[in-house]
């Protein structure tokens, strides 16, 4: 069953003439159609677009959680065919176990592998301390705060090697400092490792200010509307978000997504609700904007 | 411990305090306690009031819509307690109702937590197994005393085997709960790190069911010694349900609320002990 493509260096992500459908008593519903994305070996690749566009339906198509209706997912040439350990997830919710201590979580993935018990202890550890958690390997997550809870869950992604890091919203429950924290700490991480990310998010600063390209998604049913290289140099640093390339960039980014997210809100807008938005559209009516 | 996590990963700035004398530890135990210490006060207070009211009630022998005047008074239960704790019949009555709880009850949790397992796993069993539970549920275990009498050869078998009826349904209810308020996204999450079927049902599905299994646990242990008494004082020749029985038969009117003391304290252990057992085995659960 395995499509072999040319290209079999670590961690690209392929996905060709995607879509995925779910079945319903009306018929089947179209959640993405016609998509194709790749997140190059070593690159970190955003996804963002208004809200049930289906950013992390193809998040989790990748991962190998839901099956494309048609189309191909492939990492390495090779095809997906389920969730594996080579495709390491963080989720918004943590998703820590809750009765495994912050060390045993880590170990989690090398134990599935049939590591020994001290030898995953000791990657464990150091993991830990890479992330400035070792304080914490004894405690459980429930006494955790957000930030160390998904700081955790990261490392448990990464402990195994996986090719490639799937992010779904990780950051997205978090406060604004918190976030902003996470965010150099993915991204150190990501350097360090130089392992491909592909990452989901509805902020658009935390997009930009992460990724090496971003995908702009349409509304549902959810297709690539555009692609946007970030060429901001790196290392980035926060103060860049006040430079006019960066500010640019959002701009652009930012009259997609609201064209998107007028196109999603229009099905359910009534006329009251239509008055009301002409008057924030500066004369245009939604029909003109759609 | 849980106030270090919570502060989050801040460099610790405030240097070691000096050792505390015992006069302030003593003080600071006595302020993070207190509300505990005062529950603890209270419910001797009015474990107190209780007996006195108890007291007051028997030596007068109030008639009021309920009579007590046949009502043994506190201090002829205590009598009556210290004679029987050196009588070895009573100490059998209470080792063999002891043993048919702890038969029944174990066999109920042997069988019904691995079968709520895995009927919360996989459909089919759950589709055979569900409906033929759900039509003998309902039924209490008393009224299968007739029936236990007929399928099994002793007496002894009979009455084992209501006790295991009434803990083994609420069992396995609640592990089936459990099993199916387990978070689908920790599945996800372990199927993520390289987890397979038998794993992820070990390391997720199990763990994360073991609260509401103990709930299953707890009822399933009170519900016990209710068909355990109830099957005694029908059927039996031995045991504490037996013994109150009898109290009553021979018109021993302390015994009978010896005999009913008795039942409370023992159901009152072996939930403890069932407690004890849970915070063993779910340390993350307990603060």
């Amino acid at each position: 069953m395995s499509e072999v493509i040319a290209n079999t260096s670590k961690g690209h992500i392929e996905v060709r003439n995607f879509s995925l459908a779910y079945e319903t008593i009306e018929g089947p519903v179209q959640a993405v159609t016609d998509t194709q994305i790749h997140v190059k070996p070593g690159e970190f690749v955003s996804i963002v677009g208004p809200s049930g566009c289906g950013k992390s339906t193809l998040l989790n198509a990748v991962a190998g959680f839901l099956k494309p209706t048609t189309g191909i997912v492939t990492v390495d040439g090779e095809r997906v065919n389920g969730p594996s350990a080579e495709r390491g997830m963080v989720f918004q919710q943590y998703s820590l176990f809750p009765w495994k201590t912050v060390r045993e979580n880590v170990e989690f993935g090398l134990k599935m592998r049939g590591m020994p018990r001290s030898q995953r202890e000791r990657a464990a550890r150091t993991l830990l301390g890479l992330a400035g958690l070792e304080a914490f390997e004894k405690h459980y997550p429930e006494k955790l705060s957000g930030g160390m809870k998904q700081r955790v869950g990261i490392v448990r992604a990464l402990a195994t090697g996986p090719k490639v890091l799937l992010l779904d919203e990780p950051f997205g429950a978090l406060d604004a400092q918190t976030r902003v924290i996470m965010q150099q700490i993915l991204t150190n991480m990501w350097q360090r490792l130089k392992i491909s990310v592909l990452f989901v998010t509805h902020d658009i600063d935390e997009a930009i200010f992460l990724s090496d390209r971003v995908y702009c998604m349409t509304a549902r049913p959810g297709s690539i509307k555009a692609e946007i290289p970030i060429p901001l140099e790196r290392p980035r640093q926060q103060s860049m978000m006040m430079s006019s390339e960066f500010l640019a960039l959002r701009r652009g980014l930012m009259s997609l997504i609201r064209e998107e997210s007028l196109k999603a809100m229009g099905g359910e807008i009534n006329d009251m609700g239509m008055q009301g938005l002409s008057i924030e559209l500066h004369g245009h009516s939604l029909a003109d904007v759609i | 411990m849980p106030a270090i996590a919570e502060a989050g990963p801040l460099p610790a700035v405030t240097p070691p305090a000096p050792p505390a004398s015992f006069g302030t530890l003593a003080l600071r135990w006595y302020r993070l306690n207190r509300a505990g210490l005062r529950a603890t006060a209270i419910g001797v207070i009015s474990l107190l009031a209780f007996l006195l009211v108890w007291h007051l009630l028997t030596t007068y022998r109030v008639v009021f819509f309920v009579r007590f005047t046949n009502v043994p008074s506190p201090l002829a239960v205590y009598a009556s307690f210290t004679k029987a704790i050196h009588d070895p019949k009573f100490l059998m009555h209470i080792l063999l109702s002891c043993r048919r709880i702890f038969i029944g009850f174990s066999l109920a949790a042997i069988i019904g937590v691995p079968l709520g397992l895995i009927m919360g796993r996989f459909k089919l069993v759950h589709e055979v197994i569900f409906p033929v539970a759900e039509v003998l549920r309902p039924i209490p275990a008393i009224a299968w005393v007739p029936m236990a009498i007929m399928l099994w050869p002793t007496n002894e078998q009979s009455i084992v085997f209501i006790t295991f009826l009434g803990s083994f349904f609420p069992i396995l209810v609640n592990t089936l709960h459990g099993m199916s308020l387990v978070d689908p996204v920790l599945v996800r999450a372990a199927q993520c790190l390289g987890a397979r079927e038998r794993s992820i049902f070990r390391e997720v599905y199990f763990p994360a069911s073991l609260p509401h299994i103990f709930t299953g646990l707890t009822v399933g242990m009170g519900v016990a010694w209710v068909s355990l008494i109830a099957a005694e004082m029908i059927s039996g020749q031995y045991g504490i349900g037996y013994f109150t029985w009898e109290a009553y038969s021979l018109v021993q009117y302390a015994d009978i609320a010896l005999g009913m003391i008795a039942i409370g304290v023992l159901g009152l252990g072996s939930s403890l002990l069932i407690r004890g057992a849970g915070q063993l085995v779910m340390p993350w659960r307990s603060t």
